[in-house]
């Protein structure tokens, strides 16, 4: 019976166990149009990448606790100190010095508001998200960037004041586990494996 | 905030003059399964050969160097891709190397393909580009693309490019659109006008007779862009050979192609519209100082640049590429443009961007006619005509050969050969196409100097390929 590939590291090695990629046989295309001739074949694939986070991991690993973490440059030599970033930025993109982490909780939960939005009513393939998947690009006060999400409950508007909801129950640990609701949201209306933090 | 040394914003300056000398092209559609990848390729590379009156195997004998363009290996399942088509091209053992910059995949070739010759490394270089994007169904094919976006932060959002382009749509419309129905009606004339010219190509893909209620009445992909707002997932190949003053005139010897001035430019900008910071504008040289100074009043919601509404790599590309070549104002100093409209919100972008038109009135460029063959308010050409190919709306995306498509186009127009590629009812009839009854000759008349602007990602890489008729340049010692 095969079971999902996991991964841990140990000793700063990947160990992997379960299964990877599963083997599924070519199947012929053949043409219609030509009476049934050969012209290619299919070639299935099913593989699980091993995928770091890096100096990224705090990030996915606090959504699940509630948390939201930024960056901000502390470098007092660089040519914009104190810049905040959201998305994280690991390293300051003007001095590539190694940013500081911050919780950005208060400020996302306090200040954030639709900065532009849309809603998409098709998804690629591996989509998870509901749909429609209302896209919202959110803004803080004090931070120099502009964080793409998604809002759960409501029609989004531009300038709209949100706040966020975390994935806590069941999280996926990815950027999934963030989404946002109109300020004064209660709690009855999140969608299922979603708390305040 | 960001900011530029004077180093940084140095005019680039090719060492030597570099030609253009022929191009080339497949057919174009969402899926080719009778022929494979290096077949396509093959097909362009003889029509360059065909062109110059010469046999693939006499072309070959100038090529020194090959630059290959495709976007996503992922696509074809082949890496290294470009070690199959140079092994089936023949052009072994010479020295080839892959370019990828997603959507501007084919206007980076050729950026890489003008600095060999420039440099002085290589006489005459093949820059080819190709794409297979029907070796997956359409949703595997959205997600690949999405994967072109940050695959922690953005591409789990949906699996759907569209909707990374779509933001941007609504914070354009709603800072610079002002009417959400006028704007609307705008961004779907660009479709009746993109898949109207495609009706005139042989090679595109997606030739429509279609209105403008048609276009707002297709299927919402992402709101605020329909079906009808998005550029086509294709297949095909094209080629251009790039040589220095000496091998172009040698061959076109005797042929109807003028050997054209090229220059390539280059910017880029973030990835994710998320990460862009504020800065001021790079100003073009045709635009003032403190031109912009009060966008944010005139447009509330304008003022953060470049924002959600503009691309930085673009105005970066124009910003050298213009002055490198002695462009003062496009409007003025072009004759025909292929713009990338990857979306019809960033066609109405990019106008902005390359200074067609001012930050904020990029709309007026379609409105007022000005970017028709024919202007339909007057009657008269248009003033700077743009996609007559029908551009990735109408003609094709196979994303690593679309800048070099464009950019034949441009050159056609300047060989004054356009009507008789895309008049040819041979090339209609090997593409199983119907000519139409109506068929127009789009040749721009004269035209000496265009431009094609190839764009990847949300912006992330913008490449200006300027062309010129080598008796008509703005500049002595471009």
């Amino acid at each position: 019976m095969s079971i999902f590939g996991t991964v841990v590291v140990k000793r700063g090695q990947y160990k992997i166990k379960g299964d990877f990629h599963t083997i599924t046989p070519n199947m012929p295309i053949r043409s219609e149009d030509e009476k049934w001739h050969l012209v290619g074949v299919t070639n299935p694939r099913c593989m699980t990448y091993i995928h770091t986070y890096g100096g990224e991991a705090v990030f996915f690993e606090n959504l699940s606790k509630g948390r939201i973490h930024g960056s901000r440059c502390d470098n007092p030599d660089c040519e914009f100190p104190g810049t905040v970033y959201l998305p994280f930025r690991i390293h300051c993109p003007d001095c590539l010095q190694r940013s500081t982490v911050v919780d950005l909780t208060e400020v996302c939960k306090t200040t954030a508001t639709i900065h532009t939005f849309m809603v998409c009513e098709r998804s690629g393939a591996f989509n998870t998200l509901d749909k429609p998947i209302k896209f919202i690009n959110v803004e803080f006060e004090g931070v120099s960037t502009i964080l793409m999400s998604y809002l759960s409950v409501g029609d989004p508007k531009i300038g709209m004041r949100v706040v966020p909801i975390f994935q806590t129950l069941e999280p996926t640990y990815t950027i999934t586990d963030l989404s946002w609701v109109p300020e004064g949201t209660p709690s009855s209306k999140l969608p299922k494996g979603f708390t305040f933090g | 905030m960001i900011t530029f040394s004077d180093r940084q914003l140095k005019t680039p300056k090719l060492m030597r003059p570099v030609y253009l000398v022929t191009a080339g092209q497949s057919k174009f559609d969402r899926a080719i399964p009778e022929k494979r990848t290096e077949e396509l390729c093959i097909d362009a590379l003889a029509m360059a050969a065909r062109l110059i009156d010469k046999t693939p195997a006499e072309l070959k004998r100038y090529i020194h160097s090959c630059y290959y363009g495709h976007f996503a290996d992922h696509f074809g399942d082949q890496l290294l891709g470009e070690a199959v088509i140079h092994d089936r091209l023949g052009l072994d053992p010479l020295g080839n190397i892959g370019i990828k910059t997603g959507g501007a995949t084919g206007g980076s070739t050729l950026w890489e393909a003008v600095k060999a010759v420039a440099s002085g490394y290589s006489d005459c270089v093949l820059a080819m580009g190709w794409e297979r994007m029907d070796e997956v169904p359409t949703d595997e094919g959205n997600h690949l693309i999405s994967c072109a976006a940050d695959k922690d932060w953005e591409t789990p959002l949906g699996h759907i490019y569209t909707g990374y382009y779509a933001v941007m749509a609504q914070k354009y419309w709603q800072v610079f659109g002002r009417e959400e129905e006028s704007f609307r009606r705008t961004l779907a004339e660009i479709s009746v006008k993109h898949h109207g010219y495609a009706r005139f190509n042989p090679f595109a893909q997606a030739p429509m007779k279609i209105t403008v209620e048609d276009v707002l009445k297709s299927p919402v992909v992402a709101y605020p862009l329909r079906a009808l707002d998005c550029c086509l997932m294709s297949v095909g190949a094209a080629c251009a050979i790039i040589c220095d003053e000496d091998t172009a005139m040698e061959l076109t010897k005797g042929t109807k192609n003028k050997p054209l001035r090229i220059w390539v430019a280059a910017g880029s900008h973030t990835l994710r519209p998320a990460c862009r910071r504020h800065m001021e504008i790079p100003l073009l040289p045709h635009e003032k100082a403190d031109q912009y100074a009060d966008l944010g009043e005139r447009f509330p919601g304008g003022e953060r640049y470049p924002g959600f509404t503009g691309f930085l790599g673009a105005r970066m590309c124009t910003y050298y590429g213009y002055r490198m070549a002695g462009i003062h104002n496009p409007m003025d100093d072009l004759d025909v443009i292929e713009l990338h409209d990857a979306f019809t919100i960033s066609d109405v972008q990019s106008y902005e961007d390359v200074g067609l038109r001012p930050y904020g009135e990029g709309r007026d460029y379609v409105e007022s006619g000005d970017c028709y063959h024919t202007n339909p308010h007057t009657g008269k050409p248009g003033r700077l005509p743009s996609n007559l190919s029908g551009g990735l709306i109408g003609c094709m995306h196979a994303v690593g050969a679309t800048g070099i498509m464009q950019t034949f186009e441009i050159a056609l127009h300047l060989w004054n050969r356009w009507a008789e590629l895309h008049g040819d009812p041979d090339i209609w009839k090997a593409f199983n196409r119907k000519k139409p009854d109506d068929w127009q000759d789009l040749q721009v008349k004269g035209a000496k100097r265009g431009m094609a602007i190839s764009h990847a990602g949300v912006g992330s890489h913008v490449t200006a390929t300027i062309l010129m008729d080598p008796d008509h340049l703005l500049k002595p010692d471009a």
